[in-house]
């Protein structure tokens, strides 16, 4: 037992299918320290949601859990009771989801939709005390009082986003994780909502998983970067380092692809699809579309090895490097 | 507000209306007006009463007859309408129509409003039930026998009813409204009685009922399940029944709700032929009998008032939608 | 996703509703005319053998009041009832697509029309509407008679159905394309939006099929049907007519019962089935 907040060791998440399991998550290991702020990022369908979700444990069947461990201050999620798992969600770690149009009931009033969810886990506050809360953590997030009052239909899409938010916060969760907390709203809103996920962070002390396919935004807010790509972790480590100097092909590729305001008009991507999670490429998951792909890297995985302090890669490249 | 409660009532107006028109219509479009062929069948019949079934025929022809232009024909109707007055029962003679259907009403209003809330009630909550995945699975069972249920018209399902509970094991009372010989009035003993015999009739409505709100509201649940709230709800760590009975069931209502609605008419018909089937005193009885014998007034009468209860009933509902769901408001935006 | 996963399910595997449900309505369709060869026919008339006997091997499922064997009247009557349920379904489905696309795509008050034709007709209890027009034709009233009747009941749910397909397609984008490529609207029609409404043309027709059959059994259960056709509701009312029930003699009214429900269950199954192909979502229901 260390300083770490979360440890996720070796997390394995699998869809069956008939053809054989679909594997959204396929190994990935990190660490969260207590205050932290870690991204998350890849393309759509990288398995960072589906990370996120397991974290809770709000994998739907028949998804599931396939193996690896997910420790929260020691504790292991995966072997959590249905009921003891329940108690910790909310209260030690929370979701902000990613499409706030919908994630509020809309036949509930704000304020019952946040305090609910306290009362879930704290019987013992007194009705005045939960409405004191409401307000509390609505000035929080930037809200007005009177929002408490109101139906989700009334709100605009950055008021709903910020609900969630304080829906999130609550009970002064230890880990907050913000699935694409922005990606459905404007850039105006989006900043806005994103400075007050930042402040918040600052003021509660709750360490931040932040996942998004954004890397300008992930610059902004995150301390530490890990990318994903197809299931796996391909590169981690300090923002600053990664951006500077990004590692895996993959990341380089993704930094790259960020169009700069003094480079008008050139749009570089990545060329290629993503590859099926049903049938996996051989070795290194990356290598169909790597343009520095070597023969190793058709036939054997590339492990995630730490090549600096808190700095991985899982490249053949950069084994030799060490 | 008070626009959306008047453009509701506008449209139970025009339901009535048009039901009316309908009733004026079509006999006329028939190459012989039949009702006024009846009419003449029963006084040829002769009887005692012939000089005053003459002059009901007297009385039709002023009002309806031929030398009367159409457009008067159809005032005249209308007020009729307007004023409940269907006119005389031409097989009951001289009993008017609506005092028939004014004695049988009751008896159709009562069994039936208890057999459609508890369907309703029952079917609904089972349904949500069965949708839940983390229901007790043995309720999947249910599903087969509750579809069987639902695609039973009610009144085939009563035949069925009587022959096992009634003929079969002499549990229940074969038919009626109550035992022959007692009279009805309005003491303890012969409510109990009516109420024995009104349980096999409301039992069919009730049985089949629930097996079509159930499997209606199943598939509402699905749908709900689907939406991100509920996802946020369980990622909030709230206990599954609150879930299911905050977030799941309560949104999932509102179309099931609107189905109650719609489902209105066919529950009215099936109701009808369910008191034929049980010679049940309601309205439905009073109809068949009508039907036999031609007895048009009493039919457009009969007609004419479910056509109205239902219009109320339907009308409510659709006054206490917005209650149910914030987003309806009664202003318009 | 590159690749899509190997398509090695079966169809039943994949559709266990729909295959049921048709499977049933195959059997009820040839169930008549396949029956009929083996059985003489003659003994469905009046008179045929001794009234009210119970079933034996020689009459299978009894006799009625009349001395009408049970067994060949239900593979006489199976079809009529059918053959009324497709006919005032296949008009309902008519009416309802031409009313459905005039109205979605027209829109205005032409919409509103249909639209509130339509939904005072689905709450008005229509078979009391039925009967009135039914009590005003005199004579007997034929099977072909029947179905048109019945089919006014049966357009509102085609309609609306159809109206609100028309009204999300018409602002597809595929629709915008075809008419930038300079497609006149007749011709938007039948090659971009038939395509994508067949699923919910087939779950109408089911529809409308089963509405006509529901009251098609009412009317003639009430006694308005085609006298001296021995259609499934036709036999159930003269059951309740001679007091089958009272006098225990079950086997008149039973089989037509169970020939209804597993009418309405193959219908209700095949349109289940087809729901979950419009809409994928409800596939987990299975």
């Amino acid at each position: 037992m260390n300083g770490y907040v979360v440890q996720v060791e070796n997390l394995k998440v699998y869809y069956p299918t008939s053809s054989g399991p679909v594997k959204a998550v396929d190994g990935v290991s990190f660490n969260l320290g207590a205050r932290e702020k870690l991204g998350l990022v890849g393309e759509s369908g990288c398995g960072k949601s589906t990370l996120a979700l397991s974290l809770l444990r709000l994998i739907k069947p028949p998804g599931r859990i396939e193996g690896g461990r997910i420790l929260l201050n020691g504790v292991d999620l995966t072997q959590l009771s249905w009921d003891k798992m329940r108690r910790v969600r909310l209260n030690q770690i929370s979701l902000i989801p990613q499409g706030a149009m919908n994630s509020l009931n809309p036949v509930m009033r704000v304020r019952n939709q946040i305090m609910d969810g306290m009362r879930a886990h704290n019987q013992s506050m007194s009705r005045q005390e939960l409405e004191a809360r409401v307000y509390e953590t609505l000035e929080l997030v930037g809200l007005e009082r009177n929002v408490a009052t109101m139906y989700p239909h009334e709100l605009s899409g950055g008021m709903k986003q910020r609900v969630c938010v304080a829906i999130a916060i609550s009970l002064r969760p230890q880990v907050v994780v913000a699935d694409e907390p922005t990606s459905a709203l404007d850039v105006v809103v989006q900043r806005q909502v994103m400075e007050t996920i930042g402040q918040l962070q600052e003021e509660l002390g709750a360490a931040v998983i932040l996942i998004g396919h954004d890397m300008g935004l992930m610059a902004q807010f995150v301390e530490r970067l890990a990318v994903m790509y197809a299931g796996r972790l391909v590169e981690a480590g300090g923002i600053r380092e990664v951006f500077r100097q990004p590692l895996h092909p993959y990341t380089q590729l993704l930094i790259s692809s960020v169009p700069l305001l003094d480079e008008k008009g050139v749009f570089r991507g990545i060329p290629g699809l993503t590859p099926s999670l049903l049938h996996v490429p051989s070795g290194c998951i990356f290598h169909p579309r790597c343009p520095q792909a070597q023969d190793t890297c058709t036939e054997e995985v590339p492990p995630l090895v730490e090549v600096g302090p808190s700095r991985w890669v899982a490249c053949h490249r950069h084994e030799v490097e060490r | 507000m008070q626009r959306f409660i008047l453009r509701r009532l506008g449209v139970f107006v025009l339901v009535v209306w048009l039901a009316s028109t309908v009733n004026f219509i079509v006999p006329r479009l028939a190459p012989v007006n039949p009702i006024r062929e009846r009419l003449l069948q029963a006084v040829s019949q002769g009887g005692a009463a012939k000089s005053d079934l003459e002059q009901v025929v007297a009385y039709y022809e002023a009002k309806f007859g031929l030398d009367q232009p159409l457009w008067k024909q159809y005032l005249n109707f209308l007020w009729d309408m307007l004023r409940l007055d269907f006119g005389v029962s031409i097989a009951n003679f001289p009993a008017k129509a609506m005092d028939i259907i004014l004695r049988a009403l009751p008896w159709t209003l009562v069994f039936l409003t208890v057999a459609v809330l508890i369907a309703f009630a029952v079917g609904t909550f089972l349904g949500a039930l069965i949708a839940w995945p983390r229901a007790p699975r043995f309720l999947q069972f249910l599903v087969a026998p509750l579809l069987t249920l639902s695609a039973i018209p009610y009144y085939l399902l009563g035949l069925v009813l009587i022959f096992l509970l009634a003929f079969t094991w002499r549990i229940f009372p074969m038919g009626g409204g109550y035992d022959l010989g007692l009279v009805p009035k309005l003491d303890l003993a012969f409510l109990a009685n009516a109420a024995k015999h009104s349980i096999l009739p409301a039992l069919s409505i009730v049985l089949s009922g629930i097996g079509s709100w159930a499997l209606g509201m199943r598939g509402m649940m699905v749908s709900t399940l689907g939406e991100d709230y509920i996802a946020l709800a369980e990622a909030k760590g709230l206990a599954g029944r609150e879930v299911f009975m905050r977030y799941a069931v309560r949104n999932a209502l509102l179309p099931q709700t609107t189905s109650l609605a719609l489902s209105m008419g066919t529950v009215a018909a099936g109701a009808v032929i369910v008191e034929v089937v049980f010679g049940y005193p309601g309205v439905g009885t009073i109809l068949y009998q009508a039907i036999r014998s031609f007895d048009y007034f009493v039919i457009y009468g009969v007609v004419m008032m479910i056509i109205v209860s239902i219009g109320l009933v339907t009308f409510a509902l659709d006054v206490l939608y917005p209650v149910l769901d914030p987003r309806i408001s009664y202003e318009r935006k | 996703m590159a690749a899509r996963p190997a398509r090695d399910i079966s169809l039943i595997r994949r559709h266990p509703q729909l295959i049921t449900g048709l499977a049933i309505l195959l059997v009820l369709i040839v169930i008549g005319p396949v029956g009929s060869l083996f059985v003489d026919t003659k003994e469905a008339k009046v008179g045929a053998a001794l009234p009210d006997l119970p079933p034996s091997a020689r009459y299978p499922l009894g006799t009625d009041t009349y001395g009408r064997n049970l067994l060949p009247m239900l593979f006489l009557g199976t079809p009529q009832t059918i053959k009324i349920g497709l006919l005032a379904g296949a008009i309902g489905l008519g009416v309802g697509i031409i009313l459905g696309f005039v109205a979605g795509y027209t829109g205005g008050i032409v919409d509103n029309i249909i639209r509130g034709a339509a939904d005072i007709l689905l709450t008005v209890p229509g078979l009391l509407l039925l009967v009135v027009i039914a009590v005003s034709i005199k004579g007997t009233v034929s099977v072909n008679m029947m179905a048109i009747v019945v089919s006014i009941l049966a357009w509102m749910w085609p309609t609306r159905t159809i109206r609100a397909q028309v009204l999300t397609l018409r602002e597809r984008e595929f629709v915008r394309m075809a008419k930038l490529g300079g497609m006149k609207g007749a011709e938007i029609i039948v090659r971009e939006l038939v395509p994508n409404l067949l699923p919910y043309l087939a779950s109408s027709f089911v529809g409308a099929v089963a509405s006509a059959i529901l009251a098609t059994i009412g009317l003639e259960a009430l006694g308005l049907g085609p006298q001296n056709q021995p259609t499934l509701g036709m036999t159930i009312y003269w059951a309740l007519y001679y007091t089958a029930v009272l006098r225990g003699l079950w086997w008149w009214w039973a089989p037509p019962i169970v020939i209804i429900v597993l009418t309405f269950m193959g219908l209700f199954l095949v349109s289940a089935g087809l729901d979950q192909i419009a809409n994928p979502r409800l596939r987990r229901l299975t």
